[in-house]
């Protein structure tokens, strides 16, 4: 008998202008200890089908199926207050994407863990209290005793999110459901957490769902995919079939959308070839640190972000800074802008001290393009007022100059006509991304600097906005420095890399010869964690 | 945190003695005290006479230091009206304004926080719009008018409660529900949106994922979040009854601080208003610390001192 038999399912949302069938017509199964990776892109109803069976759906949504069994049981046949007392928790455990807040920040991490197994009357409070102690030692906490009298704040989101899978095991689901259990960690803490619900799994012989817009991550794990998009469920399979042998042209482009490390790589720009390089930006021995009090006559706490880092971008090239967060990358990029300033080192554009330019004349040299296209953008302003901005603020030309410029900054980045008066809120993630690179672009800048551009959007447009990159590069001759934390994403844009940690450069050089030969230990271990699947088919046709 | 305690509590008296330094700048402009002593037929003898008794012939600085020096010591000195040591006056008084103001806060937690978390649990349901309803109604009709309207209802239509007067607790009964109600529509419509909000956050759906719904939910995960920005307003909400008990004192005949600030004021007896403008000044801001403790208390996440 299956531990999972989801038929015909269908989750409508009852939108202001009408109803939105968010799950079309899903039908999946489940063996005991079988995992099932469930993938798509933002919107393609994978967390609303999780969501439907938890019953956790927001109350606007409703949700019908033809059968909804779980071990035998027809989930639809209870009333609320019997399915919150029997399946959420000890029959089906559920894991979200969201470590940071997912855990209550006002109660101790061992109230959170043990009170729903006292208040089913499983376990004493000491009873519960060592089963916790225990399983926050498997999920790898360091001093799980200790711990358990911690606040959730006390601790970083790879911590959290063990926290939040030891909590589900106190009550041993017989399934447990991971919906983007790491996009929100770093890649070495993601390798870890997804062994680690490998490791539970096998151990356990529990069922694992897991869902995931990052086809790359799910394919190693699983037994099974299904491939979700637009609500439906358009392929479902073995995960070498749906990997290797794509049936339907959403896989078949989900697949060639992905950055992968072991794809050809790209062609490199010819810097190499001019005999003298232009260096737009060059920055020598950076150091920042940061100051922290614990409230207001605390003993001071100081952060290194960045200790002795020197970089250069040459004219023409993509240098590609790659660090965890806490890395510094982010406060490089704001020294590099201008917009902090360093307490040690300078900073040079084109050969003259930053400090030296004035702001409108910073502005010219250098742009930046932010990583949340959501929230980077003024919601009240229409694209032709954010695109004109710079050049407002620089006082240059008349309306109908600018225009004209919007419009060819718009065409540039491929952004349609009739968007020009649309405002944020109507346009995708991909976008508004293209909003972000076209407001950049405006003043012409020597050098763009990318925060995460593409962190915050799905992989098909992550793949757009970088080819967009790649070819403003190639087309304008555009320097570019793109910060990531994705190895794949180094590997199919940048020349040349450099590798941050804790607040230094441990490595740097052409892109190749890091990808292909680390000689630092923490890039082979960034390599080692990033997600990879072997040659597909096409790749192999190729050969 | 005994340290931060300190630095607040340094700070309270530095607010109060810069409010009472504008109170008494303010009273002396309104008027000549001494011409409001002696009365409207008095003599220009007797009106100089009475200046030179309570030393207002001397210039203003003068005097606000001496009134400052004598609270220093604890003195606030003697009540032009009542011919008494202000401070006695003062105490003697306070139970009343105190019991006021402590039973109009439990009228506001009585029915602000179950109604807003009702309205919270059913957004846009018939009982949401009613709590919208009595917010609105209860932001606009003024103090005054609520208290007559009280009056004519149950102390002349329905004569359940007494309406003048402070002997026994059913004094308290009116003058705690008019005085109660303003603070309703603030504190409920905080109590809604926090709730709200805290319904929607992750750290709820993870709690529903472990099985909790309904009561246990509320209690166990959301209660204590959704109350933290409550405690602030209803501290800053008890510190405005006080000052509140003027108008609502006059109208039930209580004889308490209001009141006794109401009848200083109109005789211009002005150690009395400096001593109570004094008093209210320190309950406010305490109140305002009183807060911050609790909010530190109830959330781990606020560390101070």
């Amino acid at each position: 008998m299956s531990l999972l038999d989801i038929q015909n399912l269908d989750v409508t949302l009852a939108l202001p202008n009408g109803p939105l069938k968010a799950v079309r017509d899903v039908t999946l199964t489940l063996e005991p200890g079988e995992s099932l990776g469930i993938v798509g892109e933002s919107g393609s109803g994978k967390s609303m089908t999780a969501l439907a069976l938890m019953r956790l759906l927001p109350r606007s949504a409703t949700c019908e199926a033809k059968a909804l069994r779980f071990d035998g049981q027809e989930l639809r046949d209870l009333s609320d207050p019997a399915f919150a007392r029997q399946i959420p928790g000890p029959r089906i455990g559920m894991i979200f994407q969201e470590p940071m807040t997912s855990l209550n920040p006002v109660y101790t991490i061992g109230r959170q863990m043990t009170e729903a197994t006292v208040a089913r009357g499983l376990l004493s409070e000491a009873e519960a209290r060592r089963k916790a102690i225990d399983l926050l030692d498997r999920v790898g906490i360091p001093d799980p005793e200790g711990r358990m009298s911690q606040f959730p704040h006390q601790m970083s989101g790879g911590q959290r999110q063990r926290v939040m899978i030891a909590m589900t095991l106190m009550l041993d689901p017989e399934l447990l459901i991971a919906d983007e259990p790491t996009t929100a960690l770093d890649v070495t803490v993601q390798a870890q957490i997804l062994d680690l619900l490998d490791d539970l799994r096998r151990e356990r012989g529990m069922g694992l769902i897991l869902i995931s817009h990052d086809l790359a991550v799910v394919a190693e794990r699983t037994d099974r995919v299904a491939v979700m998009y637009l609500g439906e469920m358009v392929e479902q399979g073995t995960a070498q079939d749906v990997l290797y042998r794509p049936q339907h042209d959403y896989t078949k482009a989900l697949l060639a959308a992905i950055p992968r490390l072991d794809g050809p790589a790209r062609v490199p720009a010819q810097v190499a070839a001019a005999p003298e390089v232009e260096k737009v930006i060059s920055a020598t021995n950076l150091c920042r640190e940061f100051h922290s009090r614990k409230g207001l006559f605390g003993p001071k706490k100081t952060v290194r972000a960045l200790d002795d880092v020197s970089l250069e971008l040459r004219r023409g090239e993509t240098l590609a800074v790659i660090g965890e967060s806490g890395s510094g990358k982010s406060t490089l990029a704001r020294i590099l802008l201008g917009l902090d300033l360093p307490d040690a080192g300078d900073v040079r554009m084109l050969g003259r001290p930053v400090l030296d330019l004035p702001g409108a004349e910073r502005a010219s040299l250098v742009q930046p393009v932010f990583q949340d296209p959501y929230t980077s953008l003024n919601p009240r302003r229409r694209l032709s007022e954010i695109i004109a901005r710079p050049l407002v603020l620089r006082g240059e030309g008349d309306s109908a100059s600018r225009l004209a410029a919007v419009k060819d900054a718009m065409e540039k980045v491929r952004l349609p006509d009739r968007l020009i008066h649309a405002y944020p809120s109507q346009l995708s993630g991909g976008q508004r991304q293209r909003v972000a690179i076209a407001r950049a672009l405006i003043t012409e800048p020597e050098a763009l600097i990318c925060d995460e551009p593409t962190s915050a959007l799905d992989v098909s447009v992550q793949a757009q906005i970088l080819e967009l990159l790649d070819d403003l590069r190639a087309k304008m001759g555009l320097t570019c420095l793109i910060i990531t934390h994705d190895m794949a994403v180094v590997h199919e844009t940048a020349d040349r890399v450099a590798v941050m940690y804790q607040g230094r450069v441990v490595e740097e050089g052409s892109a190749r010869d890091v990808l292909g030969n680390p000689s630092n230990d923490y890039t082979a271990r960034l390599l080692a964690a990033a997600p990879r699947f072997g040659a597909t088919q096409e790749m192999e046709a190729v050969q | 945190m005994l340290r931060y305690i300190a630095l607040r509590g340094a700070l309270a008296l530095a607010v109060a003695f810069t409010v009472s330094l504008a109170a008494f700048l303010l009273l002396n402009v309104a008027g000549d005290p001494a011409q409001a002593i002696a009365g409207e037929d008095a003599t220009p003898e007797v009106i100089e006479a009475i200046r030179a008794r309570y030393g207002l012939d001397q210039p203003l600085t003068v005097r606000y230091f001496e009134w400052l020096g004598g609270v220093l010591q604890g003195d606030f000195g003697e009540s032009y009206y009542w011919h008494k040591p202000v401070a006695e006056l003062v105490v003697d008084r306070a139970d009343e304004t105190i019991a006021l103001a402590l039973s109009a806060l439990s009228v506001t937690i009585l029915i602000a926080l179950p109604l807003g978390a009702l309205a919270a649990l059913n957004p846009n349901s018939w009982i949401d719009r009613f709590a919208l309803g009595v917010a609105v109604s209860a932001q606009a009709v003024p103090n005054f008018w609520l208290g007559l309207i009280m009056i004519i209802l149950f102390g002349v239509m329905m004569p359940i409660f007494p309406v003048s007067g402070d002997s026994t607790w059913k004094h308290f009964v009116l003058p705690a529900f008019v005085l109660g109600a303003s603070s309703v529509p603030a504190v409920m419509r905080l109590t809604r949106t926090g709730l709200i909000e805290v319904m929607g956050a992750d750290y709820i759906r993870t709690a529903r994922s472990k099985g909790f719904r309904g009561w246990p939910l509320l209690r166990r995960h959301a209660m204590r979040n959704a109350l933290l920005p409550v405690i602030s307003v209803l501290a800053v909400q008890l510190g405005q009854k006080f000052g509140g008990s003027v108008i609502t004192e006059s109208i039930f005949a209580i004889n308490g601080l209001g009141r006794l600030a109401l009848e200083s004021i109109l005789g211009m007896d002005i150690p009395t208003v400096q001593m109570l403008i004094f008093v209210f000044a320190i309950v406010f801001v305490a109140m305002n610390l009183l807060a911050d403790i609790l909010n530190a208390a109830l959330d781990p996440r606020i560390r101070i001192g």
